[in-house]
């Protein structure tokens, strides 16, 4: 089944300009690795960023950068000359391993470079109900990134959000509320939703998520004990 | 996912193309030519001509976000050094070398002045889904689309433009540019759709 839901025009031209950071890059990047149309819409996007620096540019604010555009090229000519000493450089970063049987991968780059392997190496760890999760280390400071194996025909405890949450789901699938979210399919959520995603019977549904706050977990345990630890 | 009568929208754009952009077409297929003889032969002069037409734009567009001169001559150098090493990989016949460099100055931009990591999708892994349609990426990047897509961005009303500017150079989110415009934030977001819904629709509508 082809994807449904995509990647917003938002968090899309925030990626395209360059505003996304590490953690959240990973969510949109895997996305993008699975979705041609969205590809092609990043396309048009970096397509109009080209355009854009290929305007005249505003003199005043050039010849601030630069009174001499000669001595710009000068400096640039020996840096090159310096340069061509050098070999190609071959900076190709070491890709983690796919699955040994071809279309058998589930975990697409540059997903599977932060997992370490495909989908059969995790390590889970356990969440409690049958529900699983790798946490994934990144160095950005406002994300928190992980896999989460939710049981099949299971709801994860229903949440409100402090902030952003991006859903990628890489296998099995869920629903929420009357949509169905399959591998690839990518849901935005933020503190105005309230939502309750219940991964479909016969499969585990794995998915990638990344939030830039805890989740406020709205289970009758957790709000029985919210007022007392103060969470 | 994003219909509209493209067909109509586009026969007009190219017809207006025709009559007043002709001759700009060509320094922009020049530029790719350039390009791809710094990548066949180390042409210097071909460089140097590529260096004095979009050197100056790239230091524009890493002044507007580090604000200091330094810097900004810094990563511009950056970016033309990676254009002068990376030259063999560009494809001439369908590359759009705008759109090339802007893409290097860009990943320079995070890498050097975010500091952040820059994870990416890789064509080559077995879990990447090709386009069902194998020329697409291609015919989006060839230059009459370029040609189309700067007359297309010429008759954006002056408030989408202005957005499309905000967010490229300066890295404004769509919350910043509501609040630097003093707009409702609902209103940058419907400007922003619809600027490149109008874009699209110029290249064909093939999303």
């Amino acid at each position: 089944m082809s994807i449904q839901h995509h990647i917003s025009e938002e968090l899309l031209l925030d990626y395209a300009t360059g505003q996304l950071s590490e953690g959240w890059r990973i969510a949109v990047a895997t996305h993008l690795a699975l979705c041609p149309s969205c590809r092609r819409r990043l396309a048009v996007m970096e397509m109009t960023g080209g355009a854009l620096i290929a305007e005249p540019v505003d003199e005043e604010a050039t010849q601030e950068a630069a009174s001499d555009e000669s001595a710009s090229w000068e400096s640039l000519r020996k840096r090159l000359a310096a340069d061509r000493a050098h070999t190609p450089d071959a900076e190709r970063p070491v890709k983690a391993k796919a699955s040994s049987q071809a279309g058998q991968t589930v975990l697409p780059e540059p997903l599977r470079s932060y997992v370490g392997g495909d989908v059969d190496t995790v390590k889970w760890r356990p969440l409690g109900r049958g529900a699983y999760h790798l946490p994934i280390e990144t160095d950005d400071g406002t994300a928190r990134v992980r896999l989460l194996r939710i049981p099949a025909g299971k709801p994860v405890p229903e949440h409100g959000h402090r902030g952003r949450e991006l859903t990628l789901v890489l296998s099995g699938s869920f629903h929420d509320g009357d949509d169905l979210f399959a591998r690839g399919d990518f849901e935005e959520a933020d503190e105005t939703l309230q939502h309750q995603p219940i991964a479909t019977e016969g499969e585990d549904c794995i998915c990638l998520a990344v939030t830039d706050a805890p989740l406020k977990f709205r289970s009758w345990l957790v709000r029985a004990v919210q007022p007392i630890i103060g969470i | 996912m994003f219909s509209g009568s493209a067909t109509r929208k586009r026969r007009r754009a190219v017809n207006r193309g025709e009559m007043t952009k002709t001759t700009d077409t060509e320094p922009r297929a020049e530029m790719a030519d350039l390009i791809a003889r710094i990548g066949s032969d180390g042409d210097m002069e071909a460089f140097e001509q590529v260096f004095r037409a979009f050197g100056p734009r790239v230091r524009a567009y890493m002044m507007r976000l580090v604000r200091d001169p330094q810097a900004a001559e810094e990563l511009m150098q950056e970016t033309m050094m990676t254009v002068w090493r990376k030259a063999a990989q560009f494809d001439a016949d369908k590359g759009n070398a705008a759109t090339w460099i802007f893409t290097i100055a860009r990943n320079l931009r995070i890498d050097s002045y975010r500091r952040s990591k820059r994870p990416d999708f890789d064509p080559n892994d077995p879990a990447f889904v090709p386009d069902a349609d194998p020329t697409a990426d291609q015919t989006m990047e060839a230059r009459d689309d370029e040609r189309r897509l700067h007359a297309a961005l010429e008759e954006l009303p002056p408030e989408q433009r202005r957005l499309l500017d905000l967010a490229f150079f300066d890295e404004a989110s769509h919350s910043e540019i509501a609040k630097r415009l003093d707009l409702p934030l609902g209103t940058v977001k419907s400007r922003i759709r619809l600027a490149f819904n109008r874009l699209r629709a110029t290249l064909g509508d093939r999303s």
